[in-house]
């Protein structure tokens, strides 16, 4: 079958592209021009798949939740993401793009992060090939997810506050694009999920679909089913949704249902359900849904999710919603936080409040028994306890 | 069809300068008074920024300018109510710059039209690559007049010049550093690329901008590129506290 795949210019139908400030062409264009190659080349192959194996521990497992399937009356598996190392799926992608940088001679990486899982997986895998590395975070999230800061520090990265804005994901992510600018030549950035200018967010969705790519030969093997019959996957930025879709887009069997944060709900003015409350316009080099003021200047998004919380979401996402191909819900900060719990109680793994969401949708999914659903459980909770603990306090568990 | 800032270089060799300026800031009726304040204290011709609350490739001072002016109210329909009729009292080229989403929503055709109502001869806007410029908005911004600036950087090939030469109007702009607005980058490191950009026979007049701050940067820049922009330098004066007095002794500091 065809890979998925934007046309050559970067463009998902009418979504992505590279609306870069000519300061970024150089290095996008550089990039533009050789990721394929390098992907598609023998030595780059063999060295990504030997360290997902070996380091990260691919493949992760597919586990039957035989208490999960009883509660909802289907057959519910999870893709155990949370096994990788550094905790959740944002290493696909950085041990890939490290490769990358090798591959044209930087020395030096930076990358933005959220919820600090890219941050950790990008410092990991510095760590790995002796790369300088600096994070930009911004202030908010540095404090809701400290462990993260600690662990990031402990591999040797710098970790920058960015104290602009809503001092969240987006803010670390204007920051990152400003130091390239000013550090063009012997730096690459890690980008951590499908989404700013072409190639960004190909290559981004190359990497993680490594995902669906093991969840078909697990489905397989587990039910004898070619296909899963509907995958649900969170999304902010959307990568380790794209990730569990990859394989199953237009295969015209499998249901893609991407869970956005709702947060407060979407009517409260405190979300960051991108499709759901946004319009198209261009956020860090690329056209997609994006929530904004009719002045088009970006909102504030909020989300309970440090990694969700993401005023845009990736073209890729935005097109294969605007064409029919994937289903787009949302749910909110307090029924994420309930559904962390109860997959913590049920089958004893506490989810990152991310993965959360996608097990909340389960919910109001209304599977047949027969079907194969397959949940992307992209990330462990660890670095969320602060927010588990505070739920907890005010509503206490029975 | 006749353009202000076209002709500006066509008229003379002198060197140009230009000062740029937040629309909405300091406060959000400040457009008007400043502007008078500019052509009365000298420069050549001025950069309007409308804000956007994610300039990517501006510096910690145009971003606060930028989120001040949003939080005082400021918006490209706000910023085209202030400046129609602006051309019976304002003679010098006015040169727009801001980013992309902000105009998209606004309506790119429309965006146009209240440039010409308001005498806006070009305009800046740096995450619109050319090429897309090329392909979907070239003709319309012909059709109106209105210059397109392209912005180059150390970094920026010679074909690449070229071409930015070949499609861009009004004048080109060259990047003095590697770097966001407001950086500290000393110009003389970058004298190379300046005498490169200046034996390149172009079509385009040549402005630097980005880091110039001080009269010696302009003294440096008059070797090699026909005017200069400076920005954070005058936005961070405005924020002290301003006056048309204090306005034209900023810009006769630099002459």
């Amino acid at each position: 079958m065809k890979r998925f795949k934007p046309d050559n210019k970067g463009y998902y139908g009418t979504y992505g592209g590279a609306f870069i400030p000519e300061m970024l062409l150089p290095n996008i264009a550089t990039l533009q021009a050789s990721y394929l190659e390098i992907i598609n080349s023998e030595s780059f192959r063999k060295e990504f798949r030997q360290l997902l194996k070996d380091y990260v521990g691919r493949p992760t497992p597919l586990f039957y939740s035989a208490n999960l399937s009883k509660r909802y009356h289907t057959q519910v598996f999870l893709k155990r993401e949370d096994l990788n190392h550094t905790g959740a799926h944002k290493i696909n992608n950085t041990i890939g793009q490290i490769l990358i940088a090798k591959h044209l001679n930087k020395q030096r990486i930076i990358a933005e992060t959220g919820a600090g899982q890219h941050g950790v997986a990008t410092a990991t895998a510095c760590a790995l090939m002796g790369m300088e590395c600096t994070v930009f975070m911004g202030a908010v999230d540095m404090k809701r997810q400290a462990h993260n800061v600690e662990r990031m520090r402990m591999l040797g990265a710098r970790v920058v506050p960015a104290e602009s804005g809503s001092r969240t994901l987006k803010d670390a992510t204007n920051e990152a694009i400003r130091e390239w600018i000013r550090y063009p030549e012997d730096t690459h950035y890690i980008i951590g999920s499908v989404v700013g200018p072409h190639p960004y967010p190909d290559m981004v969705a190359i990497f993680q679909s490594v995902i669906s790519d093991e969840i078909k030969l697990q489905v397989k093997a587990k039910c004898g089913k070619e296909h899963p019959d509907i995958v649900i996957a969170c999304v902010g930025g959307g990568s380790n949704a794209i990730g569990a879709f990859y394989h199953f887009i237009d295969n015209g069997h499998t249901r893609l249902i991407a869970v956005e944060a709702a947060g407060m709900g979407l009517e409260s003015g405190k979300t960051a359900a991108s499709i759901a409350m946004g319009r198209k316009g261009v956020i860090h080099g690329n056209m997609t849904f994006l929530m904004q003021t009719e002045d088009g200047q970006i909102t504030e998004p909020h989300s309970v999710s440090a990694g969700l919380d993401y005023p845009g979401i990736g073209p890729a996402h935005a097109y294969l919603w605007d064409t029919g191909k994937i289903e787009v819900v949302s749910i909110t900060d307090e029924a994420a936080l309930k559904a962390g719990l109860m997959l913590t109680r049920m089958d004893g793994i506490i989810p990152a409040l991310e993965s959360a969401h996608a097990i909340a949708y389960l919910e109001y999914l209304n599977a047949a028994p027969e079907d194969v659903v397959v949940v992307n459980l992209s990330g462990r909770g660890d670095k969320d306890l602060p927010a588990y603990q505070k739920y907890f306090q005010s509503c206490p568990i029975d | 069809m006749s353009n202000r800032l076209t002709d500006l270089f066509a008229q003379s060799d002198r060197f140009k300068l230009s000062l740029f300026f937040t629309a909405g800031y300091p406060r959000l009726v400040d457009t008007e008074r400043i502007l008078t304040a500019l052509e009365e204290g000298g420069v050549d011709f001025v950069e309007i920024g409308f804000p956007f609350s994610d300039p990517m490739a501006d510096g910690p001072v145009i971003q606060n300018s930028s989120q001040q002016a949003i939080a005082n109210g400021m918006a490209l329909k706000v910023l085209f109510g202030q400046l129609k009729g602006i051309r019976d009292r304002i003679r010098i080229p006015l040169v727009l710059m801001g980013y992309l989403n902000p105009v998209l929503q606004f309506g790119m055709q429309q965006f146009i039209a209240n440039c010409v109502t308001c005498g806006v001869d070009g305009l800046i806007l740096p995450d619109l690559p050319v090429e897309v410029y090329v392909d979907q908005y070239k003709a319309q911004f012909e059709a109106a007049g209105l210059a397109f600036i392209p912005l180059i950087t150390p970094q920026t090939s010679p074909e690449r010049i070229r071409f930015l030469d070949t499609h861009g109007s009004g004048f080109i702009y060259l990047v003095s550093g590697p770097g966001t607005t407001g950086g500290d980058k000393c110009l003389e490191q970058e004298a190379a690329y300046f005498e490169r950009v200046k034996a390149m026979p172009l079509r385009l007049p040549k402005v630097a901008g980005f880091g110039v701050r001080t009269k010696s940067d302009i003294e440096l820049l008059r070797q090699y590129v026909d005017g200069a922009i400076i920005g954070s330098a005058f936005v961070r004066h405005l924020e002290a506290g301003w006056s048309n007095a204090s306005v034209a002794h900023f810009v006769a500091a630099l002459k």
